[in-house]
């Protein structure tokens, strides 16, 4: 409910804009609900969620992190029973759709540099191209949750 | 019209035995009509494999190092799923539904032993899987074999993995899925990944008390 208002205020602040022709709206990507699961010692790989919601058709292309040596966005799918992940070059960010990465798609850390434990932060940056096909950064801080945290496919996933 | 005494008899035999059919399968279906239009003849949420009679077992590596198969879980029922401890999303989710599902049974917990069994004994040695598995709670036991011990298990179990390095990153497929074991060491259920905690605790409900 609260992402439909969400969606709502953001469609009645975007009509404007757009109703104007205003070309120059400044493309955003609003980040939310991020979090990085917790390791073990001797594991190197983690998962980190989040929600994003762009003010434009937009594509996620990568992330960084200084925490790993490799961070990819990567889409888990069940066929017949199997799970698969698998790395994704990009992942389209509708205008205004909350596109959530915590079930379907992840940003995957591969060869963690240290173990990541509750109470830490992981900062990554995420990398996306707007409209246009302009280059942008995105800093996010997610916080480190226990690893029994149980990933809720959100309403912004399926549901909406 | 004929009206024959060896026709009526015949009549009557065959509606005799009609309502003797029908009788036995109103009874084994304990009520559920399937064939009248039930959805299916299953007491379980998830797949019931019993009369398949899978010879599943294994013969893995508990944390401290001590063999395990199937048999030492003798007398409770088992919850056990395949998956590795890189895995972000899914096995973690699975392994958090177990400690759920354990919530939800009250006392009847303690016949309930939930199994976790590596398809990447490469990575996860003992003493990653000795720290991973009890975080989601400390009766669960992680279990791990050489390639050849996992490669048996899981066939065994009907369940397939596979792991491909791709441009140096490892790729591990494998089934979500959660089995059940009966107290007599029989795989009766197999439940899919997205089924919830208490659809899983039912079903291990059905096999305490109905088994």
């Amino acid at each position: 409910m609260r992402v439909l208002l969400l969606l709502l205020f953001l469609c009645a602040a975007l009509v404007p804009a757009i109703a104007a022709g205003d070309a120059s709206a400044a493309p955003s990507l609003a980040v939310s609900d991020a979090w990085a699961r917790a390791t073990v010692e001797g594991q190197t790989g983690s998962g980190v969620f989040l929600h994003l919601l762009s003010s434009q058709d937009a594509q996620l292309i990568g992330a960084s992190s200084s925490a790993a040596e490799r961070v990819e966005i990567h889409e888990m799918r069940l066929v017949n029973a199997v799970m698969t992940m698998r790395r994704i070059e990009r992942l389209d960010l509708p205008a205004g759709k909350v596109v959530a990465l915590d079930h379907d798609y992840h940003v995957m850390l591969i060869g963690l540099r240290q173990q990541l434990q509750v109470g830490h932060n992981v900062a990554l940056t995420l990398h996306w191209l707007d409209a246009a096909g302009a280059h942008h950064s995105t800093d996010v801080i997610a916080p480190v949750r226990a690893l029994n945290t149980s990933v809720v496919p959100s309403s912004g996933s399926k549901r909406d | 019209m004929i009206e024959a005494p060896a026709v009526r008899r015949t009549v009557a035999a065959v509606l005799a035995l009609g309502a003797i059919v029908l009788a036995t399968l109103f009874l084994t279906s304990n009520g559920a009509l399937p064939w009248l239009g039930g959805e299916q003849a299953s007491r379980f949420h998830g797949r019931d494999v019993s009369s398949e009679n899978w010879a599943a077992d294994f013969s893995l590596s508990d944390a401290s190092g001590q063999a395990r198969t199937l048999s030492d879980f003798r007398g409770k029922v088992v919850l056990l799923s395949f998956g590795y401890t890189h895995c972000p999303d899914v096995c973690p989710t699975t392994l958090a539904k177990f400690a759920e599902v354990r919530h939800l049974l009250g006392t009847d917990a303690q016949r309930v032993q939930a199994l976790f069994v590596t398809v990447d004994p490469a990575r996860d040695s003992a003493q990653v899987m000795r720290a991973y598995v009890p975080k989601f709670d400390p009766s669960f036991i992680g279990l791990r074999g050489t390639t050849a011990q996992t490669d048996a298990a899981v066939s065994s179990f009907h369940a397939s993995y596979q792991i491909n390095e791709r441009h140096g990153e490892i790729e591990v497929d494998h089934t979500a899925s959660t089995y059940l074991i009966d107290e007599q060491g029989k795989t009766r259920v197999v439940t899919p990944y997205d089924e919830s905690a208490r659809a899983l605790a039912d079903d291990v409900l059905v096999l305490l008390h109905n088994g």
